[in-house]
C-alpha cells in the first residue's frame, strides 16, 4: 500500500530524513519508534504533505502512485488520515461542523452524496458510542480548550468518522490515563481491517501491549536502523535507546538489521 | 477668503428666506434661486450636478433645491463655517493622499433613468458573477445594479408600501431625512446635532454643511418595533451614500433594530463619504445597529476605491438604556469609523461589535469610544480585524471612565488575524479611568493564520478555500451572532468573497 524508498528530507536547508525506507501492506499495523528528534513526526508530515518538507531524494509510492505530487487535500481524500502529535485549535468553528464538512468534502471527491446534519449526526452518535467520548466535545470547537487526553481522543473519533486507509497516529497514546489508553487502542482495534493500513509512531511499549503491531521499526538520526516483530518493542523498552548507538544493532541478528 | 465670503453674505443672513417645510411652493423656490443668482451662483437649479467645489453658495443651492426651512440652512452655515477653520486629522494609522475638497461635486441627484442599465445585459459581468457568488437573488440583482424600471421585475414599491403601512400602525416613523425634514421638522431640529455637534471633526463638519439625505427613525414610548428596519426598504434610498446623514430617535421603553447597507459590492462615482449617524435612547430604551459595509475597495493594486470616513455616535441619555453597534466591514479602499456610545444615563449599556477586512492595498482604522458618565454603566468591545494581501488594520479604541461613573465595567477583546506576509495589524487601546471603583479589562491577541490550522484542514480533506473561510468565519463568531440571522449568513458569505485568492 505504502512504500518509500531511499527518502531524503530537508526541513528548512536542514536534513532530517537520510535514506529512509519504509513498506506497509493493507491489512497490517506497523509500529514506528526511535529517539525524540529522530525524524518520526517528519515522516508523518512529508506522507501526509505537508508544506515546507522538501524531498531531495527518494520516492513514496501509495497504491502504486506517486504521492508526493498529491496535494494533501488530495492525499486525504485518496485515504490517507493523520492523528496529529499537536492538534491545532480552531476557535469558533464547531467540531461537528468540521468533522461534517471534512467527510463531505472527500465523499464528494469519491462521488459519493454528501451526508446532511442528520445522517451525520446519527453516524457521530454510533461512533461516539464506541469510543466513549462525551457528547460535550461534539458542540465546543475544534480542540478548543480541549485537554490533552481530549485532543487526542477527538483525533481517533475523527478517524472513526473518516475510515482512512491509510493512518498515521502520531503519539496518540501520550497524554492519555490508563483508562483513555485502553478505550483509544480498543477504538484502533476495532478499526483494523483488512484493507487498512496504520502506522503507530510511539515511545512506549503500553500502547503496543494493547495494539500489537505486526512490526516494529526503529528511526534513528533520519534512517530506519532496524526492524523486527512485537518483540523488538519489547526488547527497547529494557534497553532503551542508548542501546542501539551501542553497536545493539550488531547484536540483533541480521534479519532485523535495516 | 473666509473673511470675505461673510462680507458678502452679510445681507441674506439677515433677511431670511421664504422657505420653510409649510410653505414649499415652487415660487418661492424660485425667488430664492434668483436671489442667490444675484450673488453670483450660476448652476442652474434643475441640474443634476453642482460643479466641484464647496463655498456657501452651493450650500444654499443644496439646501434650497432640498426645500429646506431657514434654520436648517443656517444650520449647515454654521456647521461650513467652522470646517472651514478644521484641518482633516492625520492621527489615524492610514496612509491617505491629501484630499482636493474644492475638486469634489457635492451634489448629484439620484441617476435618471438615460445614464442608467436598460438591462442586465448592460451591467458590468464582474459584478454579476460577484452577486452570484453571495447568492444574491435573481430578482435582485437588477435593483441592485441599477437597473431601469426594475419595480416591475421586483415589486420594491408595494412591498415598501405594506411595509409603511404596518410601521404607521405602530407609530414608528421611518423615512428619508428629508422628508422628515419637511413632516416632522420639530423632532429633527430637536435633535439633530445633540450627539454628533456639527463641529465635532473635520468630517462630521464636512457633513453637517453639505449632508446629502439619509434615514430618520423615531419610536415612541413604549413601541417595540414590529419589524427590523433597513435602509433596503426605504423609499428613495437611492444614492445617499456620499454624505449620509442618519438620526434614530428611541423613546422611553421602546426597542428597534436597524440595518444598514447591503453585502452586494456597492459602486459609486464619488470617491469621498462622510456619513454621520446619530442614535438616542431614553430611559429603557434598546437600539441596536448593524452594519454590513462593502463600498468598492478598488482594484487588487489599490486603484480607485471609497474613502469613507464615518461618525457614528450613539447617546445612552436615559437610565438603563442601551446601544449596541455591529459592523461588518469589508468594503472601501480607506474606511475610518469609530461608532460610539456615551453612556449618560445610569446603568445604561453600551456594546461594540466589529469585524473589519482588509485585503489588497485596503486600509482601515476602525474602533470604538465609550464614554461612561452615568453610574454602573457597562460596556462591551468585541473587535475582530483581518489583515489580508498588502491590507492594514488598525483598531482605536477609547474607554473612559468619568469622575462620577461609580461602578463602571469595561471589557474589550481585540483580535487581529493576519492572512500571508504582506499585511498588518496594529492596536491602539486608549484607557482612561478617573473614577477608582471602575473595572477595565482589555485583552488583545494577534495570530497569523496558522499555517498549523490551514493544514490541520486540508489533512482532512477540506480544500484550502473551504478551510479559509472556516477558519475566518470560526474567528468571526462572537460578532456574526450578533447580527440579525439572514444577515449573518450574508456576512459570512462576503468574507468569503473577499477573501478569494488572500491564501496560496
Ligand atoms: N519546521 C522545522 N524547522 C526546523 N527544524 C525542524 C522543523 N521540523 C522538525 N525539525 C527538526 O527535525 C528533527 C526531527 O523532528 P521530528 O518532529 O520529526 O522528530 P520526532 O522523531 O517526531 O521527535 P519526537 O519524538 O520528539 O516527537 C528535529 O531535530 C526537529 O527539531
Ligand atoms: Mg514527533
Amino acid at each position: 500500500m505504502l512504500e518509500i524508498k531511499n527518502l531524503h528530507v530537508t526541513v528548512g536547508g536542514k536534513a532530517i530524513l537520510k535514506g529512509l525506507d519504509f513498506s506497509i501492506e493493507a491489512g497490517q499495523v506497523h509500529a514506528i519508534m526511535g529517539p525524540n528528534g529522530s525524524g518520526k513526526s517528519t515522516l508523518g508530515n512529508v506522507i501526509a504533505g505537508r508544506e515546507g518538507y522538501e524531498v531531495t531524494q527518494g520516492e513514496v509510492l501509495y497504491k502504486g502512485k506517486n504521492l508526493l505530487e498529491l496535494a494533501p487535500e488530495v492525499r486525504a481524500c485518496e485515504g490517507i488520515f493523520m492523528a496529529f502529535q499537536y492538534p491545532v485549535e480552531i476557535p469558533g468553528v464547531n467540531n461537528t461542523y468540521f468533522l461534517r464538512a471534512a467527510l463531505n468534502a472527500q465523499r464528494k471527491y469519491r462521488g459519493e452524496p454528501e451526508l446532511d446534519s442528520m445522517e451525520f449526526l446519527k453516524l457521530v452518535r454510533e461512533k461516539l458510542k464506541i469510543l466513549h467520548i462525551n457528547d460535550d466535545l461534539l458542540h465546543r470547537a475544534v480542540n478548543e480548550g480541549f485537554s490533552g487526553g481530549e485532543k487526542k481522543r477527538n483525533e481517533i473519533f475523527q478517524m472513526a468518522v473518516l475510515e482512512p486507509v491509510l493512518a498515521i497516529l502520531d503519539e496518540t497514546d501520550s497524554g492519555l490515563d490508563i483508562d483513555a489508553l485502553r478505550l483509544v487502542a480498543e477504538g484502533v482495534n476495532r478499526l483494523r481491517s483488512d484493507d487498512r493500513a496504520m502506522i503507530v509512531i510511539t515511545h512506549y511499549q503500553r500502547l503496543l501491549d494493547h495494539i500489537v503491531p505486526d512490526k516494529v521499526h526503529v528511526l534513528a538520526d533520519g534512517k530506519i536502523v532496524a526492524r523486527g516483530g512485537a518483540e523488538l518493542a519489547l526488547k527497547l523498552e529494557e534497553q532503551g535507546y542508548t542501546w542501539l548507538e551501542q553497536g545493539g544493532i550488531q547484536s540483533l541478528g541480521a534479519e532485523l538489521r535495516a | 477668503m473666509h473673511g470675505e465670503l461673510k462680507e458678502v453674505y452679510k445681507p441674506m443672513s439677515s433677511e431670511p428666506t421664504q422657505v420653510d417645510s409649510t410653505s414649499a411652493n415652487p415660487s418661492s423656490v424660485d425667488h430664492f434661486v434668483q436671489q442667490q443668482y444675484r450673488y453670483g451662483f450660476v448652476t442652474d437649479i434643475e441640474s443634476e450636478t453642482v460643479p466641484p467645489g464647496l463655498d456657501e453658495d452651493v450650500i444654499r443651492w443644496i439646501s434650497a433645491r432640498k426645500e429646506e426651512p431657514q434654520w436648517l440652512l443656517d444650520w449647515r452655515l454654521e456647521a461650513y463655517h467652522h470646517w472651514l477653520k478644521m484641518s482633516p486629522p492625520d492621527w489615524a494609522h492610514l496612509k491617505i493622499k491629501p484630499i482636493d475638497f474644492q475638486a469634489i461635486s457635492y451634489f448629484s441627484a439620484p441617476k435618471s433613468d438615460k445614464d442608467r442599465p436598460k438591462s442586465l445585459d448592460e451591467v458590468d459581468p464582474k459584478l454579476l458573477e460577484t452577486y452570484e457568488k453571495l447568492g444574491v437573488p435573481l430578482h435582485e440583482r437588477a435593483r441592485l445594479a441599477g437597473v431601469v424600471a426594475v419595480d416591475v421585475v421586483f415589486d420594491s414599491v408595494s412591498l415598501g408600501t405594506t411595509f409603511r403601512e404596518e410601521l404607521k400602525k405602530a407609530g414608528v416613523i421611518f423615512c428619508s431625512f428629508s422628508e422628515a425634514v419637511h413632516d416632522y421638522p420639530d423632532l429633527v431640529k430637536q435633535y439633530l446635532g445633540t450627539v454628533v455637534p456639527s463641529r465635532d471633526n473635520f468630517f462630521a463638519a464636512l457633513n453637517s454643511a453639505v449632508f446629502s439625505d439619509g434615514s430618520f427613525v423615531f419610536i415612541p414610548k413604549g413601541v417595540r418595533c414590529p419589524m427590523e428596519l433597513s435602509t433596503y426598504f426605504r423609499i428613495n434610498a437611492a444614492d445617499t451614500g456620499q454624505f449620509e446623514r442618519t438620526l434614530i430617535i428611541a423613546e422611553e421603553r421602546s426597542h428597534v433594530s436597524y440595518l444598514e447597507g447591503c453585502t452586494a459590492p456597492m459602486r459609486d462615482q464619488n470617491q469621498l463619504h462622510a456619513a454621520v449617524v446619530e442614535l438616542v435612547a431614553m430611559d429603557d430604551a434598546n437600539i441596536k445597529y448593524s452594519t454590513v459595509q462593502n463600498w468598492y475597495p478598488g482594484d487588487e493594486n489599490g486603484v480607485g476605491g471609497i474613502y469613507n470616513f464615518v461618525t457614528k455616535r450613539g447617546d445612552c441619555r436615559g437610565d438603563r438604556s442601551r446601544i449596541s453597534w455591529t459592523q461588518v466591514e469589508t468594503g472601501s479602499a480607506i474606511t475610518w469609523k469609530y461608532p460610539s456610545c456615551i453612556l449618560r444615563g445610569d446603568s445604561s449599556v453600551g456594546e461594540f461589535y466589529s469585524v473589519a477586512l482588509t485585503n489588497n492595498y485596503q486600509q482601515a482604522d476602525t474602533g470604538t469610544k465609550m464614554i461612561h458618565i452615568g453610574r454602573n454603566t457597562r460596556s462591551k468591545i468585541i473587535a475582530k480585524g483581518i489583515s489580508a494581501g498588502h491590507g492594514q488594520n488598525a483598531y482605536r479604541g477609547l474607554v473612559r471612565i468619568t469622575k462620577n461613573a461609580e461602578n463602571a465595567r469595561n471589557y474589550t477583546q481585540c483580535d487581529s488575524m493576519l492572512i500571508g506576509k504582506n499585511c498588518g495589524a496594529h492596536t491602539f487601546p486608549y484607557i482612561e479611568v478617573s473614577n477608582p471603583s471602575a473595572k477595565v479589562e482589555h485583552e488583545a491577541t494577534t495570530s497569523r493564520i496558522g499555517e498549523d490550522q490551514l493544514f490541520y484542514c486540508l489533512q482532512r480533506g477540506i480544500s484550502e478555500e473551504d478551510a479559509v473561510s472556516m477558519i475566518v468565519d470560526g474567528f468571526c463568531k462572537q460578532v456574526f451572532r450578533e447580527l440579525p440571522m439572514e444577515f449573518a449568513v450574508e456576512a459570512k458569505a462576503l468574507l468569503e468573497v473577499s477573501l478569494e485568492g488572500a491564501v496560496g
